[in-house]
This record gives structure tokens, sequence and C-alpha cells, in this order.
């Protein structure tokens, strides 16, 4: 009679990496599981050092205390699912006050107290809905993007809009120096530059092939990755490309050819799902795969082709050398970018293999660079997996030792401590209870 | 008989007590006797007593009989062995001190009702070898002498000394039985008064009206002897409304009279219902004086009452003006003969008809309660007091392993505050807004243009109709809330479909069928014969359950509900009832009742027998019944028999059917633990029997609460020690935290291996609610933290490779305990704390041994937990330039030097001091946002194998 495997990954079909249960560095030895939710969480921000705010597909924005575990508030408002999310902080002299902004399919746009759990201002009867929202916060302004794109003030008016051409709308937004943003439209980046005093925008378009959502920003730098698996450097300001690396898995490499053929990769596989930059090393989700790109010298410094068992999903760099990751497949990874012992793993040299589509809008050609210094490139240890949710895991956010807070599919959230310092602050709290009581 | 010397002086002796002057001393229970007695052994103190052990005994004078006893509790005649009863009853009524006088005292003309305090005392039969503690106490019944019903509850007990020292708290939960028995009396005689007045009222309207038709008739008939009688008769009558009136005057008024008695703590607000409740029957017949004649009176009452008394019943019965208002006339007042029937010639009320429903409940299941608490000897007593008062010190860790402490402890700590037995919750409607004519025996009236054949008398439509009187008193009694007219109405629809299709057997059939669905309930520990080995034989093990289940069937049946017995006599009734129906309707028309028979005599001696020994009296009683029902005499006197039948009817189908049992919320796990309890403390029953009772309660301590059932658990455990070389291992899971799925196909033994291992789940919570006996679908992190032992079914079907997958995926959480293939898969333990508990060449063969062996180590650790817990240095710095790893050095050193734990038995003893710290932070109530944590360790996991 077969049983199952009690082995952890014994059962798994696919060559992921597997810790095991022995995991010293994980220090998240106690978890909470918040509930509150009645459909997929997928957004989670952090509104100040104990608060967060997560929202999802029930049209619910709740705000949690990340010490407690208690739910704050709940803001209700929205009757479809919330399609963006972001904190709007006004300071006005002494005190800087958190709001949130929130966008829904429903077509409106809401600005919540977080403290009261008032709803301050609404915008319906939106064209379209808002896919995304970029706050600038020192020009007192925002922006939401979806088909077109808007400029709202802090009083929620409407300062000025454009319409778009491309069917997707705008899929991210960033904010670029000199009062510029850009705005990634399906398969182009659009820079907007802000001139407040007009009123309006002067934009430069910039064409490049194939790019795709997740883009980050870095000083005088921005990076864009694309659906086909391209990650491009760009200059924030003249709008060159300083680096192009195409990111795809060494098909010739492998054995059977046959097989290949038959498993080509599917485009979500490597496409760019999220990037995420600290300034130094930019962190790149490639399908199941996490890549660590090196601004200063332009290379990969450590990757890690199958991190999870699918797509990963969102990505954070927690230091320069660790970083963590959450996935499809319902489970959240740290990882750490260790030297590589020599010959532990054999390089495979042209494995981020140079390939030119030869498209025709294409402006510049990627810079052609082979990973030639083999012996620079680091590798991605699994220090340690949180196992929680049951379905996927969306986003996760790090309250830094106040514990991590995931959002999932499976409509929960689960706050990920460390295990010791909550017994340490229970004691505290045990022992400041029993001075009140004045003894047993 | 008062001067007998065998009454007993209570003397208090001091020194015995709550506060214990030195608490090393040894109680004298405990000290070695010096000179031992003749009968040389000491356990054998009750040896020759003629009962096996203590019960309450109660009696009554009667005016008929003389003393004789009615009932006993336990309700078992094994407890009173060969004990004559009988004649105890005649020593315990002979010393009753209750300064009672009847009848007129000078210068009052009405007859009055006298109200006395209860007596105490203690009386010893040394010849019997029975000493008891008795509480005299009055009732009052409307058709006794004097209207008063002397009555005693005695408990009995072989030892002298256990009746003397606990003579303080015998006193007060006897107080507390009594007020209760006798509130529920008071408003009991008042419900009677009302119906005799109505009578009154009916038969001087009646005579009036006759007597005017004489005067019409003309001077002639005027001094006619008959018309001289009528007049008398008239006279008579009226004489009687005032007496009785009077009488209600009395009742109502008995709160406002001091009381001597200390211990007569009365309900408050019961008192003040009772009292308006009276007031308000006062002011309604102080009403009706005037004469005028009863159609009058009838439509005028039936105006004044529908809305009030019927509920919402007024609106339903506008539209089906006749009809409706003749069914819910809810009381047809009957003529009463001037001369009221004496002594000898009638039945009188047995105790349950004397006291209103819920009153003589809360009375019984008072008195069942007393039993139980001073089961045992007195050392018995006494160290479980020690025991208790010493817990409820340690209530900080107390939750971890001790069972739970109950709520009869807060009885303890609140002896003398009001008490209340009865549950105002529950019957609150019937107080606030009192319909005692409605509640009132009364039966349905047969449609007149119908008069069913007296020949047939299972005929449908009495059956119907009768059920339907039944399951309205039931909905009246289970509705909270029929005030408005909603319910009434949802509840009168229920009540239709009832009646439509479930006639009696149709009723039957469904309490047969709740009662073999409760039997059936899956047995957590059914087999626990120590014969039966099941460990390796499946089939035996199958039919070792299908005997069980039977067994807890014939249990079911005889033991506790006798459901077939009171449904035949429901059926026996209908019949009976019908046929005084008929009857009555033909006394009416002649105006004349019938002489009496003595058929009701012999009916009340079929309800006295019963009383007093209820097991054969079912029989009896069915037979008797089936005997009135073959013989129809048809010139029954009515008014005697009539209203205690139904009375008896509806009281026992409302208090014995199971349906009402299983109806009752499962929040109520004190009943169902009480009753458990019951069954357990009678020695005889069989080890099989309270099966299918214990199948509802949850597992863990706050499931197993008797001895029995924690004998069970400790033999189950130690088998499971002794079986596997692994236990050692999975005991060390669950006493550190780790979720322990028992992993099993066969439920029968994934549910006993739970049961089990429970008694190791520190904290398991009231209820048992940390334990999941038994799990079918896959789990889920929530499921997790909530549960720290879980039964599983190991299932072949897509369910099962979910259920699989979440094994897997999870399996960091939990450690698996393979009852199949005999595995445990969890991360391995060295230490030596648990070596004691979990040898498995241990030399302790008894399950309770093993137990209370297991309890001394465990509460050993949950008193280390203490200490770790609340020693402050151990998780704070002592001053400002000590950093948290100073504190986690002394930490560690704490835990392996001093107490000299290794790495993984200082797992237990962080997990428990955790669970200290959270159960002292808790909020006191209980009702945050804020969910629980869940705390958990990497390591790996190794597979043991058997």
């Amino acid at each position: 009679k077969t049983d199952w495997a009690l082995g952890g990954c014994g059962g798994h079909k696919s060559p992921v990496l597997c810790i095991g249960e022995e995991q010293p560095k994980n220090c998240f030895t106690e978890l909470q599981v918040l509930k509150g939710h009645f459909d997929i969480v997928r957004f989670l921000v952090q509104i100040d050092d104990f608060r967060c705010a997560s929202a999802g597909d029930d049209g619910l924005v709740l705000v949690w205390n990340v010490e407690t575990g208690e739910r704050l508030q709940e803001l209700r408002g929205h009757s479809q699912q919330i399609t963006a999310i972001t904190t709007f902080t006004c300071s006005n002299g002494l005190m800087s006050h958190t709001s949130l902004i929130t966008a829904s399919s429903d077509r409106s746009l809401s600005l919540w107290d977080p403290d009261t759990g008032n709803r301050v201002q609404t915008i319906s009867d939106l064209q379209s809905s808002v896919k995304c929202l970029l706050v600038l916060e020192r020009l007192c302004v925002w922006f939401s993007g979806g088909e077109e794109l808007c400029v709202w003030d802090r009083d929620f008016q409407l300062q000025c809009h454009r319409q778009n051409h491309s069917d997707t709308g705008i899929t991210a937004l960033i904010e670029l120096p000199k009062n510029c943003i850009a705005a990634a439209m399906d398969k182009e980046i659009s820079k907007r530059k802000i001139l407040m005093r007009q009123g309006c925008l002067i934009l430069t378009i910039c064409v490049i092939q194939l790019l795709f959502p997740a883009m980050s920003f870095s000083d005088g730098l921005f990076a864009s990755g694309s659906h086909a698996g391209e990650l491009i450097i760009w200059d924030a300001i003249d709008w060159n490309i300083l680096a192009y690396e195409h990111i795809l898995w060494e098909e010739s490499q492998t054995c059977a050819q046959a097989e290949i053929r038959l498993a080509a990769p599917k485009p979500s596989e490597m496409s760019i799902q999220h990037l995420t930059t600290n300034g130094k090393l930019i962190l790149a989700a490639v399908g199941s795969g996490l890549y660590v790109y090196s601004i200063l010298t332009k290379t990969v410094v450590a990757y890690r082709k199958v991190a999870h068992d699918s797509n990963v999903l969102h990505t954070m760099l927690l230091s320069d050398s660790e970083l963590m990751s959450c996935s499809e497949d319902g489970s959240v990874r740290m990882w750490e970018i260790q030297e590589l012992p020599l010959t532990a793993e054999p390089a495979s040299p042209g494995f981020f293999g140079m390939w030119t589509f030869g498209r025709p809008n294409k402006q510049t050609g990627p810079p052609t660079k082979k990973v030639v210094d083999v012996p620079n490139i680091r590798t991605l240890e699994l220090t340690g997996d949180l196992i929680g949710h049951s379905g996927a895991v969306q986003m996760f956010a790090s309250f830094k030792e106040n514990g991590l807070v995931t959002c999932s599919t499976d409509h929960l959230l689960i706050l990920w401590k460390n295990g010791a310092r909550q017994s340490c602050l229970r004691s505290l709290a045990l022992f400041q209870k029993l001075e009140e009581n004045g003894g047993l | 008989m008062i001067g007998s010397p065998d009454v007993v002086a209570f003397t208090k002796e001091d020194e015995f007590g709550q506060n214990n002057p030195d608490p090393w001393s040894i109680p004298e229970e405990f000290s070695i006797p010096l000179h031992p007695l003749a009968d040389s052994n000491p356990w054998a103190k009750t040896s020759y007593a003629k009962f096996t052990k203590d019960f309450i005994l109660i009696s009554e004078f009667s005016e008929q009989v003389g003393p004789q006893p009615l009932l006993t509790i336990p309700d078992d005649p094994k407890v009173c062995g060969t004990f004559d009863l009988n004649y105890f009853s005649l020593r315990i009524m002979s010393v009753d001190y209750q300064a009672s006088f009847v009848g007129h005292p000078p210068g009052s003309g009405y007859p009055r009702l006298s109200f006395v305090e209860d007596s105490r005392v203690v009386l010893g039969d040394s010849k019997e070898g029975a000493f008891a503690y008795i509480h005299h106490l009055t009732l009052y019944d409307l058709e006794a002498r004097g209207f008063v019903r002397p009555f005693c509850m005695a408990y009995v007990s072989a030892d002298e000394r256990k009746i003397m020292l606990q003579f303080q708290e015998l006193s007060l939960r006897f107080s507390q039985a009594s007020e209760c028995l006798k509130a529920g009396n008071r408003r009991a005689f008042a419900k009677e008064l009302q119906r005799k007045l109505q009578d009154l009222e009916y038969t001087h309207s009646v005579l009036q009206r006759e007597e005017g038709l004489q005067r019409e008739a003309g001077p002639q008939c005027m001094y006619s002897a008959h018309a001289v009688e009528k007049a008398n008769e008239l006279a008579n009558v009226e004489k009687s409304i005032y007496e009785h009136r009077d009488l209600l005057r009395q009742i109502s008024c008995y709160h406002c009279r001091p009381r001597r008695d200390p211990h007569a703590v009365t309900c408050q607000k019961c008192m003040t219902q009772c009292l308006s409740e009276c007031e308000a029957l006062l002011d309604k017949y102080a009403k009706l004086a005037n004469p005028f004649s009863y159609t009058d009176k009838g439509r005028k009452r039936e105006d004044v009452q529908s809305p009030t008394d019927d509920g919402g019943g007024g609106k339903g019965a506008e539209e089906d003006e006749d009809e409706g208002i003749k069914r819910r006339s809810s009381y047809t007042p009957q003529l009463i003969k001037a001369r009221s029937a004496k002594c000898f010639d009638k039945r009188l009320k047995t105790l349950q008809e004397l006291c209103d429903e819920p009153f003589y409940e809360a009375t019984m299941e008072l008195l069942k309660e007393t039993e139980r608490s001073f089961r045992g000897d007195l050392c018995y007593l006494h160290t479980r007091r020690m025991d208790k008062a010493l817990r409820r010190r340690q209530r900080i860790t107390n939750f971890l392993f001790e069972e739970d402490l109950g709520d009869e402890d807060e009885d303890e700590g609140g002896m003398l505050r009001p008490f209340c037995a009865v549950n105002h919750d529950l019957d609150n409607y019937t107080i606030l807004n009192p319909p005692p004519i409605v509640l009132g025996p009364e039966p349905v009236e047969l449609d007149p243009l119908e008069p069913p054949d007296p020949l047939d008398p299972a005929s449908e439509t009495s059956h119907t109709q009768e059920s339907e009187l039944v399951l309205e008193e039931g909905n009246l009694d289970s509705s909270p809330s029929d005030q408005t007219l909603e319910t009434q109405e949802s509840s009168e629809e229920t009540k239709g479909s009832f009646s439509s299709d479930k006639s009696g057997t149709g009723l039957a059939e469904k309490q047969q069928s709740l009662a073999s669905v409760r039997s059936e309930l899956p047995d957590p520990d059914s087999d626990l014969t120590p014969d039966a080995d099941h460990n390796t034989d499946l089939e035996r093990e199958s039919s070792s359950e299908d005997m069980d289940i039977t067994a807890g069937e014939d249990e079911g049946d005889n033991g506790g509900d006798q459901t077939p017995v009171s449904l035949l006599e429901v059926v026996s009734e209908l019949e009976a009832s019908m046929e005084d129906n008929c009857e009555r309707r033909s006394g009416i028309e002649s105006d004349l009742l019938v002489p009496i028979d003595t058929a009701c005599c012999m009916a009340q001696e079929g309800f006295l027998y019963e009383a007093s020994a209820p097991e054969a009296a079912s029989h009896l009683d069915q037979s008797s019944h089936h005997q009135s029902s073959q013989t129809l005499v048809v010139n029954q006197e009515p008014q005697s028999l009539l209203p205690l039948q139904n009375d008896y009817a509806v009281g026992s189908l409302c208090s014995e059917s199971p349906a009402a049992g299983l109806e009752l919320p499962v929040g109520l796990l004190g009943d169902a633990v009480s009753r458990t309890t019951a069954e357990d403390g009678s020695d005889y029953t069989m080890s099989a029997s309270t099966g299918s009772d214990r199948a509802a309660s949850p597992l863990g301590y706050g499931g197993v609460v008797t001895l029995r059932q924690r004998k069970r658990a400790g033999h189950v455990a130690l088998r499971f020690v002794r079986q596997y070389p692994f236990a050692i291992q999975a005991l060390w899971c669950l006493l550190s935290g780790r979720t322990l799925v028992v992993l099993g196909a066969d439920e029968g033994r994934v549910r006993r291996l739970v049961a089990a291992l429970a008694l190791f789940v520190p904290g398991p919570g009231k209820c048992g609610e940390r334990v999941q006996a038994w799990l079918s679908c896959p789990f889920t992190l929530t499921d997790l933290k909530r549960w720290k032992l879980i039964g599983l079914q190991r299932v072949a079907s897509p369910v099962g490779s979910s259920m699989l997958y979440s094994l897997s995926r999870y399996s960091r959480y939990i450690s698996i305990l393979d009852a199949d293939q005999k595995t445990l898969r969890c991360p391995p333990y060295r230490g030596q704390l648990l070596a004691n508990i979990a040898d498995h060449r241990t030399y302790i063969r008894r399950g309770s041994t093993y137990f209370l062996h297991v309890q001394s180590t465990l509460c050993r650790l949950a008193a280390k937990a203490f200490l770790f817990t609340f020693t402050h240095h151990l998780h704070l710095p002592v001053s400002s330039t000590e950093g948290p790893e100073v504190v986690e050095g002394r930490r560690r050193c704490f835990l392996q030097e001093q107490l000299g734990l290794g790495e993984e038995d200082s797992q237990i003893l962080l997990y428990l001091s955790q669970l200290v710290t959270q159960q002292y932070l808790q909020p006191p109530a209980g009702n945050s946002a804020v969910a629980p944590c869940f705390s958990f360790n990497y390591t790996t996991s190794v597979l043991y194998k058997i």
C-alpha cells in the first residue's frame, strides 16, 4: 500500500530545491491568521510602522494592527474589486497624516482616513477603471492611470487628463526626476513632464519594443521589464538605454531537444513579473525564477532559475544580501546571496544568451554583453520558507522586526512573527499586568 | 414518637471546615484508628446498613394511608436494597416539628391557610443502621384536609458523622430545594383555586337560573323541599366562593409575612412574579362577585381573555368565530356538587401535580445535585473539598491539566446569595404572561356536531386532536416569546402540520427513530472493556461495537426516558379522556353527577405506587391504563381523574421524551455531563451502557468528568504507552505544543487513541475544544491553530489525496501518528522528563493508577511552568545594560541546570509557560478581535516505527 510522501518535498514534480524542515535562519516561528476578507486579497500597503491595509477582490479595505493582529478598521464603500491602493501622506507643518487612496473596478476613486475609517472623498463615474496610482507627495498631486491618465490634487480636483491610445491602458506609473513620470502602456513607455504652473503635461514618447508591467526607479535611472524577459536600464533624463539584458532559459544546454520543443517556454515562464530595487541591485522575478542584477557592474550577480514551483508574484530586497519572494505556489521564500563555492555549481556560460529579434521599431540595439565572468556569479541560497497559505501568495509587506504580512488568494492574511521576540514582549506584558494587579 | 431517643443532637465541630488551621496536619479521616472496631474492616462501615449508598428519600404523611415513601434519589431500587422505606418513612414523618395548626382559628369565618416554616432534624435509627437529615415541609392542596399536605425530604446515610459534619450544607441545600418546591406549589395552588372558583361561579349561575325558573313557575313550588334544597345549595356555593376567594388572597400575601427561617432565601423574581400573578387573579375574581348568567359571563370573559391569555390567538379567533372560541375557551367550568367529596373517596394529588412543572423539575435537579455532591464517604468529601480549595488558589495554571472546577463551586462560593433553581430565561413567558388556564389541563373539546363513537376509542380525530394538544402545549412551553402574533401563528402552523399527518403512532415512530439515532452516534471509547483486544482484530472490534450499540439502546429504553411507556400512557389517556368527555356531556345534560366509582381509587394506587418505585411502576402503570381502557367504566368521576391525567400526560411528555432532550442546545453541556455522572454513579450499570450518552460529550478534561471516564482514558492511554515504543515522542509532541494528527481508516480506533491522548493536551479548553476527535475533510492552517490533537480519517479518494496533500504541506507544523501502519513522524525526542509516564515497560497495570501517575507528573510540570513564567529575571533584563543574550543565557541556565531539562524538555516548559502567559494576559471578557497566535519551530522530523 503506497502511502503519501511525508518528506515535505518528495512528492514534488519539479526539481525545486527543498530546504527541509530545519531552518535555523528562519526567525518567523509564530504566525497569526488574520481573517476578514471574503475574496482574494491582492494588495497590502504599509500605513505606518505598525499598521497596514489590505485590499482585494471583495472591495473591502481592512486596516490591521501588525503588532497585535487586531483589525482596526473596515473600510467599506467599493462595490467591486479593488484595482489599486496607495498611501497618501500629507504633512501640514508639524503633523503628517497618512490617508489611503483606493481605486476600484466600479470606476470610482476614494480617499480614506485609516484612523477613523471614514471615506473622506469619493469620485465615481470615471470613464474607465483605474489600474495604477502614483502619488507625488512633494507636489501634493497624484496620478491615476488606466485608459486615461488623470492628474488630481489633494482635494480630489481633477487637474488634467489625457486619453490614451493603447488598448490595455497604463499598467504602471513611476516617478522620474525633473517632475516627470513614466507610464508603461502596453508596449511602450511614455514619459510625461509635469509643469505645474501651466497645469498640463508635456510628454515625450519613447517607443521600446515589448515592454511590460513592472518597473522600478533608482537614481537617475530606471528599469523596465518586459513580457519577453527583457530587462532594460534606462537613463531617466536623456532617455537612453544604458543596459539591456535578455533573460532566457538555456534551452540549448538541456539534454533532450525534443522535450524542449514540447515544453517550449510559455510566455509567463520568461516574463518579468516583478521588479524591485534598492539602488544597487535589481531583483527581477522571471517566471518562477529570481535574478539579481547589479546596476554597477551591469551584470547578473546571482540567479535561481527555478526558485518557486510556480510564478513569482512579488519580491523584495531586504538588504544587499537578503531577499524574499512569494509565489503562486503559496509559499514565501527567503534567500541569501552567497558567494559561490568554487565549482559547486557548474556555471553555464551563455546562459544569458544574446537574442536580437530585429524588430523594426527598435531604436537602439541592446548592448551586447556576454556573461563570461563566471566566478563573479554568486548563488541564491534558500534560507527559509514560510508555508501557510493554501492559495497563491499575492503580496507581502515587511514590517522589519514587527513581522511580515502576507496576503493570498485563500482570502487570508498571515502575520508572521519572530517567536522569540513575541515571547519576550508577552513576558513584558505579563509582568506589567502583574504589577498592575499587585501580584497574583 | 416525637420524643424518640434517636433524634440526634446537632453539634458543630469547630475544627472542621474550609480553612484548615494547619495545612500539614493529616485530617482525622486519614489517621489509623488505634483500636479497630469489632467488625475489624474499617471500610465496611456501612455493612450493617441495608442500603448500599446514601440516598435522598421524599416521603409524605398522607391523610389517607399515613406515612408513605414517594420517591428516592437516585431513582434506583437497588440503592435502597432491602431497606424498609415504608418503615423509615414512618420514622421520619413522626419527628415533624413543624408548628402547624389546621382549620378555623377563632374569630375568623373562613378557613385559614397555615404558614409554617420548615423544620430540620437529624434522626438516627441504630437498628437499621440509618441516619438521616430530615427536612419537613408543608405544601398546599385544595383538596387536602386543612389544605396542607406534610412532606419531608430526607438525606439518608449510614454514616452519622457525615450527616453531622455536613449538616449546614445539607440544611442549606435542602432549604433551597424546599423553597423551590414550595414556590411551585403556591403557583399550582393558585391555579387550582382559580379553576375551582370558575367552577363555583358556573355552578352558582346555573343554580340561580334554576331558581329563577322555579320562581317563575309559580309560588306553589316556592316552598317545596326541592326548592329549599336548591336555595341551600346556592347559599353553600356562595359561601364557598367567598371562602376560596379568601384563600386566594391568603396565598397571595404569603410573601408578605416575615420569615423566621434563616435559610429561607427565596428568589426575588419568583416572588414578585407569583405575587403579581395572584393579585391579577384576585382582581379578576373580585369583579365577578355580582351574580350574572353564565353565558354573559362566559362571553365577557372570552373577550377579556383572548387577547391577554391566549397570546396571539385572538386574531385568529375572530376569523373563525364560533369554532375558534369553542376551541380556545381554555377551561370549561364544571358543575360542583354541593357536598364535596371527603377524605377517602378522592384521589390525592401526587407531589408532581402539587407543584408547578418547572419548579418541580428544578427541585428534582437540585436534589439530584445534592445527592451527587455528597457521594462518597466523609474522607472522600473532605479530600475533594480540600482539593478544590487548593485548586481554586491555582487558577493561573489550572487550565493546563486540571479538569474544570465547574460551576458547583460557584454555588459553594455564593452559597448564601438568593438562589433560584428555576431558569427564568426559559419560562419567562409563562410567568410574565401567565396563561394558567391555557396551560391548565384541559381536554380539547370534541366537536359536538360529530360525537365520536365511544366504542371506537382509537378514532382518528381524537388522536390527532390529542396529539395536537400535547404539541401545542409543547410549543407553548418551548417558544420563549409567543406574546407576538407571528410566533403564535407559526407555532400553530407547525401544530397543524403535525396534527395532519402525525398521529400518535407517527409520533412514536419519530421518537423511536430519534432514540435510535442517538444511540447510534459514534462512541469514542465504547469498547474499553478490558477483554476486548481490538488492537489488531478489526472484526471483533466492529462486532463488539455492535454489541455496544444494542446495549446502549436497551439501556436508553428502560433506563432513562421510558419513551414507549409514556407514549402508551398518552394513548390510553386519550381514550380515557375522550371517554370522560362524552360522559361529562351526558353529565351536564342530566345536571347530575354520577356517583363516584372505586376506579379512581385504583388509579390513585397505581400512581402512588409508581411514585415510590418507578421501574416496576412503568409496567404497572401501563397495565392499569390498559385495564382502564379495556373496562371503560362509564361512570367515572370526571373532575378528579381528568385533570390529573392530562397533567400527568403532558408533564411526562415534556420532561421525558428524548426529543425534548435532543432539542436542548449543546451549550447545556453541564446537563449532559450531570446525566452521565448520575448514571455513572450507580455501580450496577453495564460498562457499555453509558456509551450513547457519552458520544455527544467532547473529549479532554472538559469532557472526561467522572472518575470512571478518567479511568477509562487512563486505561487506553496506558495501553497506548505499553504498546507503542514511540509513545514518549507522541506525548512530547502534545506537551510541547506540536499538533498531533492521528491518522487512521477506522474511526473507532482513531477516536479511542484521541481520547487517550487527550489526557496530555495542555489547556484543552473547558469542553475540550482543542481536540478534534474525528475529522474527515482536509484541514487548513486555521484548524492547526485551533486544534492540538486531531483524529483524521484516511480515505482513498480524491478527498483523501487532497487531505494527504494538506498533510504533507503542513508537515512542518504537525506530527503524524499513523494508527494503521503504526508509525509516528515527529521531531526526535531524547529527553528524560517524560520517561516515567511513557515507559512502555511500565509496571503500572491499572488505568486509574496510571491516570493518577500521569496527573502527578503533569501537575509537577505545571508547577514548574508557573515558576518559570513568573520568574522575572528569566525573561527580562535585570539592568539596562543587559542585552537579550544575557537574559537568554540565564533562561537556558535555569532550564538546564536548575530544572535539569534538556533541549526538548525545555520546549515543553516553554510551551506551557507560553500558555500560562497567554491565559494570564487574556482579557477577562475573552471577546477580542485578536486572532490567537500559533507558534512552531523549524526542526526535522524522523519517522518512528514500531
